[in-house]
C-alpha cells in the first residue's frame, strides 16, 4: 500500500525541481512538466516494476518512453529522485556539457534514458518495439508510454495505433496527457482533437480515463487498473485529464507557461506555493 | 588486366533476401520488419521460416522505423525492408531521432534505389539517399553493387553495432563479386590496378566501370578501378594512394552529385592531395520512367559516360 503522505512530498518536491531548473536556464517547459508531476512520481515510485540499475536492455523489468519530450523537467526530477542519477545534476539542465539535454537523449549517457524524444509523434512506436522485444525475449513486463494530446496531431501516431491494435500489443500502456492545451494555444482552437476515447476505440485500444490526473490515489488507481487489462489482446490506451502548470496558480488555465520559464519575483511565487519537503538540490 | 566474368545476372535486392535467409538461421536476435512489399525486398524465405521473427507493419515507414528502434532495446537486431525512397526520404526525422541520434543497432535496408527502378519513374527513383543518409552522425552507408556483394554485407552488418543504411536495387545485373567474400564495412576493393586515372565506383556502377576499364586498355589508358561499397566510412587510404598514382580521378555513382560518393571523394582530395576529378552522377535531377538501360544512358551513368569522363579528367592533369 501507497504512502501517499510521501509520494505527496516527492511531488511537491518535483515541483520544485522542474520551477528551478525552467528558471535557472530561463527556458523549457514548465507547464505540461507540472501537469504530469503526479503521474511520474506515482509510475517510477508505485506502480512500474524496476530494476535498480539502469541497462539499456531493460530486461526483467517495466520500461517506460517519453514520446513529448520537451517535458524533460518532470523526467529527470523524479528519475534523479529515483537514484537514477545524482539530484545536484538538475542544476545542468539544458546548460552547455550536460547529460540534461532540453529534450531527453541517451547520445549523453544518462542513465534512465532509452531513446530521444523531442521531435514529437515517435515515442508510441518505439514504445511498441520495446514491447514487441519483450514479448519475444518471453520478458512478461509492461511497457509504459507518455505522448500529449496535440502530439496526437502527428500522424505517426495513427499508424503506431493501427498497428499495435491489429497485432495485439496488449503489454503496452499508453497515457496521453489530455490538458487540452498546446503551444498555439488550446488543442480545441488549434487543431480539434475530436472524441479521443471513440478514436482509440474503433481503432481496437481498451481506453480507460482518469479523469483526475493530478490526483495522486487516483492516477495510482488509474495505472493499476490499467496494469490489471493487459494481456488480454489489446493495446490500453489511459486518457488523463491533467491541469497544465498544475500546482502553481498563476500557470494554471492557460497554455501561456507551455514553454516559458519563471522570472525571479514569478519563481519566488511559485515556489512559496510549493514548500521545501526532501530538499532543493 | 584482371578478367571479371558475369556468372549469370542476378538482382541485387535477392542477394539481401538470401542473405537475410542465411541471418535468420545463425541468428536468432535478427528480426525483420516490411512496409508492405515483402516480394519486392525478396523478404518471402525469412517470413517463412521464422514468422515470429517477422513484422509487417503495413504502409506505414514512420512506424516501421520507430519501432524498429524500440527492438532494439532488448536486444534484438531489426532489418526493416522497404524502397529507398519509403526508407529514407519518408521517413529521415524518424532515422534522425529514433535511431542515428538515439544511436540504435537498427539495419535499413532499401531497395529499387536509383534510376534502375525503372518504368515507375521519378517518385520512386530515390537520387538523393546517400546524401540524406551519409550527412546523419554515425550512420554507415553502403551501396553494394551485385548479388554476392549484397547477400555478404546484409550478413556482415548484423555483426557490427551501430546504424546501418544499406542500399541495392531493383534490375537483374552482372554477378562478379566472389560468392565467398569477406565483406569488410569501411575497406576497399582494388579491382584493377591501373596508372593513368583511378576510377571509384559504387553500386551497379561497378560492373560498368570495369567495362568502361576494358575499353580503354584497348585505347592504351590504364585505369585502376576501386569498388568503395562503403561510402561512409569512407576509405580514405586507399583513395588518396590510389590517386597519388595516378594523379586524377573519376567518381562514379547512381545519385545526385549534389551529396554523393563524389563530394566525399572531393572533401578528401581537396584537404589532403588534390587532384583533377570528374563525376559520373545525375546532374541535380529527377528522374523518368523508361527502362534501366535507358535511364542510365541518357542520364549519362554507365560504362560509355565513364570512358568520356576518364579522358576528359586525364586531360586536365
Amino acid at each position: 500500500m501507497a504512502n501517499y503522505k510521501e509520494l505527496e512530498d516527492l511531488v511537491t518536491q518535483v515541483r520544485r525541481d522542474i520551477l528551478r531548473q525552467v528558471h535557472k536556464v530561463n527556458s523549457g517547459h514548465p507547464g505540461g512538466s507540472l501537469g504530469c508531476a503526479e503521474f511520474f512520481v506515482a509510475l517510477y515510485n508505485e506502480v512500474m516494476d524496476r530494476n535498480e540499475n539502469f541497462t539499456m536492455d531493460g530486461v526483467g523489468e517495466d520500461l517506460f518512453f517519453l514520446s513529448n519530450g520537451h517535458i524533460s523537467p518532470v523526467f529527470y526530477s523524479v528519475l534523479a529522485r529515483a537514484g537514477y542519477f545524482p539530484v545536484e545534476e538538475l542544476a545542468t539542465f539544458r546548460h552547455i556539457n550536460s547529460r540534461l539535454q532540453g529534450h531527453p537523449t541517451t547520445h549523453e549517457g544518462l542513465p534512465g534514458i532509452r531513446v530521444a524524444s523531442g521531435s514529437l509523434g515517435q515515442g508510441i512506436s518505439v514504445a511498441i518495439g520495446a514491447a514487441q522485444a519483450k514479448k519475444l525475449n518471453k520478458d512478461k513486463h509492461l511497457i509504459y508510454v507518455l505522448c500529449g494530446d496535440g502530439e496526437l496531431q502527428e500522424g505517426q501516431n495513427w499508424e503506431a495505433m493501427m498497428y499495435a491494435a491489429g497485432n495485439n500489443v496488449d503489454n503496452l500502456i499508453l497515457t496521453v496527457d489530455l490538458n487540452g492545451q498546446q503551444i498555439d494555444g488550446a488543442t480545441k482552437n488549434v487543431l480539434p482533437l475530436g472524441n479521443l476515447k471513440a478514436k482509440f476505440e474503433a481503432f481496437g485500444w481498451e481506453v480507460l480515463d482518469i479523469e483526475k490526473g493530478n490526483d495522486l490515489k487516483a492516477v495510482v488507481s488509474g495505472l493499476e487498473k490499467a496494469k490489471d487489462k493487459t494481456g488480454n489482446s489489446k493495446p490500453i490506451c489511459i486518457l488523463m485529464h491533467t491541469e497544465m502548470g498544475n500546482g502553481v496558480d498563476f500557470m494554471m488555465h492557460t497554455h501561456d507557461w507551455h514553454g516559458k520559464a519563471p522570472n525571479d519575483q514569478q519563481l519566488e511565487n511559485a515556489l512559496s506555493q510549493n514548500p521545501i519537503t526532501l530538499g532543493d538540490y | 588486366m584482371k578478367k571479371y566474368t558475369d556468372t549469370g545476372k542476378k538482382d541485387t535486392r535477392s542477394g539481401f533476401g538470401d542473405g537475410l535467409t542465411e541471418l535468420g538461421k545463425k541468428n536468432q536476435n535478427v528480426v525483420a520488419l516490411c512496409a508492405d512489399l515483402t516480394g519486392s525486398l525478396k523478404m518471402d524465405d525469412f517470413k517463412a521460416n521464422h514468422p515470429e521473427r517477422f513484422f509487417q507493419v503495413g504502409i506505414a515507414e514512420a512506424n516501421m522505423i520507430g519501432m524498429a528502434a524500440g527492438m532494439t532495446i532488448g536486444g534484438k537486431i531489426p532489418f526493416t525492408g522497404t524502397f529507398a525512397n519509403f526508407s529514407t526520404g519518408r521517413v529521415y526525422d524518424q532515422i534522425r531521432q529514433s535511431v542515428a541520434y538515439s544511436g540504435k543497432n537498427v539495419k535499413i535496408c532499401a531497395s529499387h534505389a536509383g534510376l534502375t527502378l525503372g518504368e515507375d519513374g521519378a517518385t520512386h527513383q530515390i537520387l538523393e539517399d546517400i546524401g540524406l543518409m551519409k550527412m546523419l552522425p554515425g550512420m554507415t552507408v553502403i551501396n553494394t553493387c551485385d548479388y554476392n556483394q549484397t547477400k555478404a554485407a546484409t550478413i556482415a552488418i548484423a555483426d557490427y553495432e551501430g546504424p546501418v543504411y544499406l542500399r541495392f536495387g531493383r534490375p537483374k545485373v552482372a554477378n562478379f563479386t566472389p560468392e565467398d567474400q569477406n565483406f569488410q564495412i569501411g575497406k576497399a576493393i582494388q579491382l584493377q590496378e591501373g596508372t593513368d586515372v583511378t576510377v571509384v565506383a559504387t553500386g551497379h556502377l561497378v560492373w560498368e566501370a570495369l567495362q568502361a576499364a576494358e575499353a580503354l586498355h584497348d585505347k592504351g589508358i590504364s585505369a585502376e578501378v576501386i569498388n568503395i561499397h562503403t561510402i561512409k566510412p569512407l576509405d580514405n587510404d586507399a583513395i588518396l594512394k590510389s590517386v597519388k598514382k595516378t594523379g586524377c580521378i573519376v567518381t562514379a555513382e547512381e545519385h545526385n552529385f549534389l551529396g554523393g560518393l563524389g563530394e566525399s571523394v572531393s572533401r578528401l582530395l581537396t584537404t589532403n592531395h588534390p587532384v583533377p576529378q570528374e563525376f559520373i552522377a545525375t546532374q541535380d535531377t529527377f528522374g523518368e520512367s523508361g527502362t534501366p538501360e535507358e535511364l542510365m544512358d541518357k542520364y549519362g551513368l554507365n560504362a560509355a559516360a565513364i570512358e568520356n569522363a576518364v579522358k576528359k579528367v586525364i586531360a586536365r592533369k
